[in-house]
């Protein structure tokens, strides 16, 4: 292998080594922004966390999301191939093209355009095994990568064979970068074809050549075909910043800077920023999104929320309308916790502390022996079945128990969250903690999974175990306390967005059911499960469009056709009830009536 | 005039030239549902802050369409947002987004 050029150099190289410059520049300055407005101790944990057994679990995680894609592949195989191939391919070209420098022309390392164009400097001297051996990956990589992009060309005509119903509108920067991508390959594939009789190839730049030698032998050919790819590699790399592409480099950010425990703490500065520059745009979360139903709905997900954001636009009436189920954030394969980006947009709007709870006089607070309290919440004394039918159970199980708010409630505070007001929720948030820690309970039971993300997460309740009564009646069950009847009912169970998604309980209320009677499936369920529509997340949906939403999960539970519909969710349950044609119950419910 | 003592209290039952209405179609367009109230009153019966003090969406409402605002603020200002009157409203009204709504836009000027 030999030099062709006595300086290693052509002015077709420019295109691709300014873009390459321009980007490498805008990293480190973004970057290197990012990391600076993250807090003392965040960036101390960062560090930390740069520790050779952290590191080894981030770089794991980079290569599993970053080139591998798993998370898509679980989704859909297709799909997963052509993220994997683009990524993985184009990743070990410019491994392998670096190695070839190395071995071959050591005298050029580090010159960023020369792995790039490597093919077009040097000519074959001699044939030797290795060189073959780095000639065949170099072809093997540039065609498992043309295959994604061919895969990728055929998903903007029929997404659905790529499992993908809808895809993301794209905007000019990301049309500009779309297209240079697309042409990069082929491209590239051509240049090295036509120098492959003089550099070298493969079996498929090697028989390229062969197949369009008279029109290659005259060498004249082969310059303006370089220059269209490094023109297409420069056209990519201006456009990274301004494209949805921009999540290629800074995924990689955001994977280090959530290994080291950093979290969002405000809707647009570090964290939050690296979240949404890692937006890839992919529009998952368009098929995912339960208002996809309401066709004018379809521009409030989640992508475009985000986008609006990154452009530093007004995203208020998607982030309001957003019903915060997380089905997107279960579904993002890269893992952008866009509930909470939306959740602190609605913050900086509304935590006026507009609301004023000094009624709420501590005199409710009353001491008592019993170990489990009992607190239902508003949405469970708007369907008092429900707690009758758990006080039954607890009544048979010999439980005794206290009622915390026999009198009427006082909210848990995450609706008041939800809405933005964190002022407002923190003082519900302390007069609820007070009345709690004084009653000298060990058990907090809840039957609302709104209340019991909230008491979970945000009331630090030490000392107290907090338990949502589908996990309770589940252990009543299995230790013996209770027994049930079998009968011949089928049911199908609807996941609770606050009790699935947002607080990882999906198998306990399953085995419930399945010691009852027959429980049947739906397509989508678990982490997967749609909204009922009555989400109090969403602040200014109105009630049709809720209602179409109703409707939908509904058919989607009934695919199976079982006989009972049942949540675990006081709010699941006034929603279907109305919409439902057969019965709507809750588990607890379901228990009490089969008790024997 | 004799002075008997007493005299006619002025109505402050209706009085529409009091309504801010720049402010009143403001909250319509927020909360399109806020026409739709026909003070059935089952937001209030339902309501869990009604329980510890007065608060009540239906007397609110009709507070502000008679252009008692600062009453109807002091009625809402107790509101938790819990939703019950939400999923009660017969009219399906988003009341949550009207109470919302009011409190941001009648409470500008009071700040």
């Amino acid at each position: 292998m030999k030099e062709r050029f006595l300086f290693g150099y052509d002015p077709f190289v420019l295109p691709f080594t300014l873009g390459m410059v321009f980007i490498i520049l805008y990293l480190l300055v973004g970057t290197a922004r990012i990391i600076i407005s993250l807090t003392h101790e965040e960036q101390i944990s960062l560090l930390k966390s740069l520790k050779p057994k952290q590191l080894f679990k981030t770089i794991k995680d980079v290569i599993t999301d970053c080139l591998l894609h798993i998370k898509i592949f679980k989704r859909n195989p297709l799909l997963g191939y052509m993220h994997f191939s683009i990524a993985f391919g184009w990743f070990m070209l410019i491994v392998v093209g670096h190695i070839e420098v190395m071995l071959y022309t050591p005298q050029r390392n580090g010159i960023l355009y020369y792995p790039v164009f490597f093919r077009y400097f040097v000519m074959e001297t001699q044939q030797t095994l290795r060189g073959a051996f780095f000639f065949f990956l170099m072809d093997l990589f540039l065609l498992m990568v043309l295959s994604g992009i061919a895969l990728a060309i055929f998903k903007r005509f029929r997404s659905r064979a790529l499992g993908m119903r809808r895809t993301t509108k794209l905007k000019i920067g990301d049309t500009f970068a779309l297209y240079s991508l697309w042409a990069i390959f082929p491209l590239r594939l051509l240049a090295e074809s036509f120098t492959a009789d003089i550099s070298g190839g493969s079996f498929l730049t090697k028989s390229i050549n062969h197949l369009v030698h008279g029109f290659v032998s005259n060498p004249d050919n082969a310059l303006p075909i370089w220059w269209c790819y490094s023109i297409a590699l420069g056209v990519f790399l201006f456009a990274l910043p301004f494209s949805r592409y921009m999540h290629i480099p800074t995924e990689i950010l955001l994977i280090f800077l959530r290994n080291a425990g950093i979290k969002a703490t405000s809707f647009r500065n570090g964290y939050a920023e690296a979240e949404i520059y890692s937006c890839s745009r992919c529009g998952i979360c368009i098929d995912a999104c339960p208002m996809g139903v309401n066709l004018g709905d379809i521009k409030f997900s989640t992508v475009y929320t985000i986008r609006l954001l990154r452009k530093r636009e007004n995203a208020l009436e998607g982030a309001e309308k957003c019903l915060m189920c997380n089905k997107c954030v279960e579904v993002c394969p890269v893992g952008i916790n866009s509930t909470q980006l939306k959740l602190l947009y609605r913050q900086s709007f509304n935590d006026t502390g507009d609301h004023d709870f000094s009624y709420l006089s501590p005199q409710n607070i009353k001491h008592n022996k019993e170990k489990i309290l009992y607190y239902a919440g508003c949405m469970t004394h708007l369907a008092p079945a429900i707690y009758l039918s758990l006080f039954k159970i607890l009544k048979k199980a010999g439980i005794e128990y206290n009622f915390m708010d026999a009198d009427g409630s006082i909210c848990c505070g995450r609706p008041l969250m939800l809405s933005g007001d964190f002022k407002g929720a923190s003082q519900l948030i302390d007069k609820n903690k007070d009345i709690i820690l004084n009653s000298g309970c060990t058990t907090l039971l809840l039957s609302c999974p709104i209340c019991y993300k909230v008491f979970r997460e945000e009331y630090n309740l030490q000392g107290i175990e907090v338990v949502h009564h589908s996990v309770y009646i589940n252990d009543l069950l299995n230790s013996g306390k209770i027994k049930v009847d079998r009968v011949h009912e089928s049911f199908v169970f609807h996941d609770p967005c606050e009790l699935g998604r947002g607080s990882n309980i999906y198998n306990e209320p399953r085995e419930l059911l399945s010691s009852i009677g027959t429980l049947k499936n739906s397509p989508e369920e678990k982490g997967e499960s749609i909204c009922c529509g009555g989400s109090l997340g969403s602040l200014t949906m109105q009630y049709e469009r809720r209602k179409r939403i109703t409707e939908h999960s509904l058919s989607m539970l009934y695919t199976n056709n079982p006989d009972t519909l049942v949540t675990a969710c006081p709010l699941c349950l006034k929603t279907f009830s109305p919409v439902n044609s057969k019965r709507t119950v809750d588990i607890a419910q379901v228990v009490s009536e089969h008790l024997i | 005039m004799n002075n008997f003592g007493y005299s006619i209290s002025p109505s402050s039952r209706i009085d529409l030239d009091k309504r801010d209405n720049d402010k009143f179609t403001r909250i319509v367009l927020l909360e399109p549902g806020f026409r739709k109230c026909m003070a059935c009153g089952l937001c209030s019966s339902t309501c869990s802050g009604a329980n510890f003090t007065d608060v009540s969406l239906r007397r609110a409402i009709e507070m502000i369409q008679d252009g008692q605002e600062k009453s109807a603020i002091v009625l809402l200002k107790g509101c938790m947002l819990c939703g019950k009157c939400n999923i009660i409203c017969p009219r399906g009204i988003n009341t949550r987004n009207l109470i919302r709504n009011i409190l941001k836009v009648y409470m500008e000027e009071l700040q």
